[in-house]
C-alpha cells in the first residue's frame, strides 16, 4: 500500500454497528491546577472534555488538531495510562476496566501504543532485543521464546536482527529507534495500535519509510490504527477516517476524503488551508487562523472556537454546538451551529 | 558515548558487521574507567589498604594489644617497630593494620545499610510520587534540621556508646541524603516515555522498578554513595575520638588519634599516623567517586 487510501477502502472501513472495535463515550479528563498557599486545586485544565467516537475494526482513524488540543491525552486515556474522570471505552464490546468488562491488563495486551519521542521511549540501559522482549516476558512468555519473537519482529520492522538485537538505543538512528518502538508495540500481538505522533519527530524521508512500514504491518498483522498527528498530509495519507479536535473536543469527524475535500467546520477549513501549498501561484499570504488556541483552563463559552471563528455569531458564544450529522451523509459529523438547522445562527440552514 | 556516535553519522553503514562492539552501559563505564589512570591509581591504593586490613593478622609483626613500656613512643624506623610505638609501647604498624579493619568496617557498613534504606525509600518516593513522596521526603527532611555530627552524637548518646550503636547512628544520618539523591534521579527517570511504555506493556510497578528504573538510577546513586564512604569514615573516627564509638583498647584510627593526641609534643610523627590513614582513605574514596562520576555520567 504505497499510495493513499482508495475510496473503496474508505467505504468498507466505515463503522457499521457490529464492526465497532473501540467505542469511546463521553471521555473526560480535567487536570487539576494547584496553587496558592495551601496548594489547593484552583482550576482545571480541560484537556479532554466529553469526547465520543468509534473506531471500526481494521480501519485507521486519524486524529488531528493543534498542539495542546488533547490528542495525546486521548491516547493515554485509551491506554489507561491516565485515569479518565468520566466516560467509558468499549473494547470489542467490553467496557475497559469495568468489573464485568475487560481488565486493563488484558486490554493493554490487545492495544499498544507507539510514542512520539523515540529516544525517551526506549530504555537507554537495555539492548534493543531486551526492550522488545520485555512485554512478552511480563505476560508470561518464556525468555527464549520472547527473545525469538523479538528477533522476528525486529526483522519485520526492517532491522537486521543479527546486527541490531544487542545494540543500545544511542547506537541507533531516529528512524531505527522508531522501528524498534513499533516492534516493541507489536511484541504483544495487539489488535489495536495507537500511534501518538509516531513519525512526527523523524525527517521526511525516514518518515515516509516508517509510514509505509506501518501500512504494511497493518495489512500483515490485521491491525486497527488510531493515528495521532498534527501533520495533515500524513493523516490524509494513512487514514480512513479523520477526527478533528479543538481544545479537548471533537469538532468534526468523517471519512478522510469527505473531510479533506469538503470540510464543514470553520476550524477544519482553517486547518486545511494552513497547509503550505505546493503551487507557488497559490501561495497563502493571509494566516488562515490568527493567534493561539485559548487557554484550556478557562475555555470560551458555547462553541470553543467562537473566539477565533470568522463566522461567529452571538449564538456561538452562548450555546455549545452538538456533534451531529447533517445532509445525507451519516458518517460525516460536525459540531457547528452553521450546519445545524434552527440553531439560531444566521447562516444555518432552515429547519427541514 | 552518545555524542561520539552522533559525530559519525551513517557509521553502521560503512563499518563492517561485527566491527561495532555494543558494550552496554556497564561495559562502557568499565572502558571509560580503564582510560582514567588517576582513578585507577586511587582504586589500587584503596585495594591495598583493604588487603592490608583484611590480612592484618598475617602481616602484623606484633600483638596489637601487648604493651611494651620500654618502646613507648619510639621513633619511626626503630628496628622491629617500623612505624614506632604508641603511648603504651604497642607497635604502631600492627595497630594501624588492625585499626584499619575496624575503621573500614565502621566506615563501609553504615554506608551500605544507608544505601539499602535510603535508596529504597528514595526510589519508592520518586517512583510513586504524590502523597507517598511527600510523606517519605518530609520525614527525611527532619534529619536535615540537625547538624550531622551533632545528630550522631545525640543518637549514640541516646543509644549508648559501643560500635553497634555507632553503626546505627551513622546509618541513620547517612540515609536521608541518599534518599534525596535517589528520589531526584528516580523522579527524572519516571518522566521518560519508556516507563509509560513498560506500564502499557502490562508490567506491574515492581517489575518496572526492577528492570527499567534501577538500571537508570543505580549509577548516580552509587556515585553519591561512594562519596559518602569518606564522610562515614571521618564521622566514625570522629565519634570514636570523642569517645562515643569504639572503646579502648580496640585499635581504631579515630580512637588512636584521640589517645595519641596527648603525646603530640613528645613524638608528633607517630601521633599523626592514624590521622594520615584516615586522610588517605577518605581522599581515595572521594577521588574514586569523582572518577566514577566521570565514567558513568552519560546523558541519555
Amino acid at each position: 500500500m504505497t499510495d493513499g487510501p482508495t475510496p473503496d477502502a474508505v467505504a468498507t472501513a466505515a463503522p457499521q454497528g457490529a464492526e465497532r472495535f473501540l467505542e469511546v463515550r463521553g471521555l473526560k479528563k480535567y487536570f487539576p491546577v494547584k496553587g496558592g498557599v495551601l496548594n489547593r486545586t484552583i482550576a482545571h485544565v480541560q484537556a479532554v472534555d466529553d469526547i465520543s467516537f468509534d473506531v471500526a475494526k481494521g480501519e485507521t482513524l486519524g486524529i488531528v488538531g493543534e498542539s495542546g488540543c488533547g490528542k495525546s491525552t486521548t491516547a493515554r486515556l485509551l491506554m489507561r495510562l491516565i485515569e479518565p474522570d468520566s466516560g467509558t471505552v468499549h473494547f470489542d464490546g467490553r467496557v475497559i476496566g469495568a468489573s464485568n468488562g475487560i481488565p486493563v491488563r488484558e486490554m493493554r495486551r490487545q492495544m499498544q501504543m507507539v510514542f512520539q519521542d523515540s529516544y525517551s521511549s526506549l530504555n537507554a540501559r537495555l539492548p534493543v532485543e531486551a526492550t522488545v522482549a520485555f512485554g512478552p516476558i511480563v505476560h508470561g512468555v518464556s525468555r527464549p521464546e520472547a527473545r525469538e519473537r523479538a528477533r522476528r519482529l525486529l526483522y519485520d520492522v526492517g532491522l537486521d536482527a543479527s546486527r541490531f538485537m544487542k545494540r543500545y538505543p544511542h547506537e541507533l538512528s531516529g528512524g531505527q529507534r522508531q522501528r524498534v518502538n513499533v516492534a516493541r508495540a507489536l511484541a504483544l500481538q495487539p489488535r489495536v495500535l495507537i500511534l501518538d505522533e509516531a513519525v512526527s519527530a523523524l525527517d521526511k524521508s525516514v518518515e515516509a519509510q516508517v509510514l509505509n512500514l506501518l501500512l504494511d504491518l497493518k495489512k500483515e498483522y490485521d491491525l486497527t490504527y488510531v493515528f495521532i498527528s498534527h501533520d495533515l498530509n500524513v493523516v490524509q495519507y494513512v487514514s480512513d477516517r479523520v477526527l478533528v479536535m479543538y481544545l479537548g473536543q471533537v469538532v468534526e469527524i468523517g471519512p478522510v476524503d469527505e473531510i479533506y475535500a469538503n470540510p464543514r467546520h470553520p476550524y477544519t477549513r482553517a486547518l486545511l488551508s494552513s497547509r503550505p501549498s505546493m503551487d507557488p501561484e497559490r501561495r497563502i499570504t493571509e494566516p488562515p487562523l490568527s493567534g493561539d488556541p485559548p487557554n484550556p483552563i478557562n475555555p470560551p463559552s458555547g462553541c470553543r472556537f467562537h473566539t477565533r471563528c470568522a463566522f461567529a455569531n452571538e449564538v456561538c458564544a452562548r450555546v455549545t454546538p452538538v456533534l451531529s450529522t447533517f445532509g445525507d451523509d451519516a458518517r460525516h459529523e460536525v459540531a457547528c451551529h452553521m450546519m445545524s438547522p434552527g440553531s439560531g445562527h444566521p447562516d444555518a440552514p432552515a429547519r427541514a | 558515548m552518545a555524542e561520539v556516535e552522533a559525530l559519525r553519522p551513517g557509521a553502521e553503514a560503512e563499518v563492517p558487521i561485527g566491527a561495532i562492539v555494543a558494550r552496554g552501559y556497564w561495559g562502557t563505564v568499565a572502558y571509560r574507567l580503564s582510560q582514567d589512570p588517576v582513578t585507577i591509581a586511587f582504586g589500587v591504593v584503596l585495594i591495598l589498604i583493604f588487603l592490608a586490613a583484611i590480612f592484618a593478622p598475617v602481616l602484623a609483626p606484633h600483638d596489637p594489644y601487648k604493651t611494651n613500656m620500654p618502646m613507648r613512643l619510639t621513633a619511626i624506623g626503630t628496628p622491629g617497630f617500623l612505624l614506632g610505638g604508641d603511648e603504651l609501647g604497642r607497635d604502631m604498624l600492627t595497630r594501624l593494620l588492625y585499626g584499619g579493619r575496624v575503621s573500614l568496617f565502621m566506615g563501609l557498613t553504615p554506608v551500605l545499610l544507608a544505601l539499602l534504606i535510603g535508596g529504597s525509600l528514595g526510589v519508592t518516593a520518586g517512583f510513586v510520587g504524590g502523597k507517598v513522596n511527600m510523606g517519605i521526603m518530609r520525614v527525611m527532611d527532619v534529619f536535615y534540621a540537625f547538624p550531622t555530627v551533632l545528630l550522631a552524637i545525640g543518637l549514640t548518646g541516646a543509644l549508648g556508646t559501643g560500635s553497634r550503636n555507632l553503626l546505627i547512628a551513622i546509618t541513620v544520618i547517612l540515609s536521608p541524603p541518599i534518599a534525596r539523591v535517589a528520589e531526584s534521579v528516580t523522579t527524572q527517570v519516571r518522566a521518560f516515555d519508556f516507563v509509560e511504555a513498560a506500564r502499557a506493556s502490562g508490567a506491574d510497578t515492581s517489575t518496572i522498578i526492577r528492570v527499567h528504573v534501577l538500571s537508570n538510577v543505580l549509577g548516580p546513586i552509587l556515585i553519591y554513595t561512594t562519596s559518602l564512604v569518606s564522610v562515614s569514615i571521618i564521622i566514625s573516627a570522629g565519634l570514636s575520638f570523642l569517645g562515643f564509638g569504639v572503646t579502648p583498647p580496640t585499635a581504631d584510627w579515630g580512637l588512636m588519634l584521640a589517645t595519641l593526641r596527648t603525646t603530640i609534643w613528645a613524638n608528633p610523627y607517630v601521633a599523626v599516623l592514624p590521622g594520615l590513614m584516615i586522610f588517605i582513605t577518605s581522599m581515595c574514596f572521594n577521588l574514586l567517586s569523582d572518577g566514577m562520576r566521570n565514567a558513568m555520567d552519560m546523558r541519555f
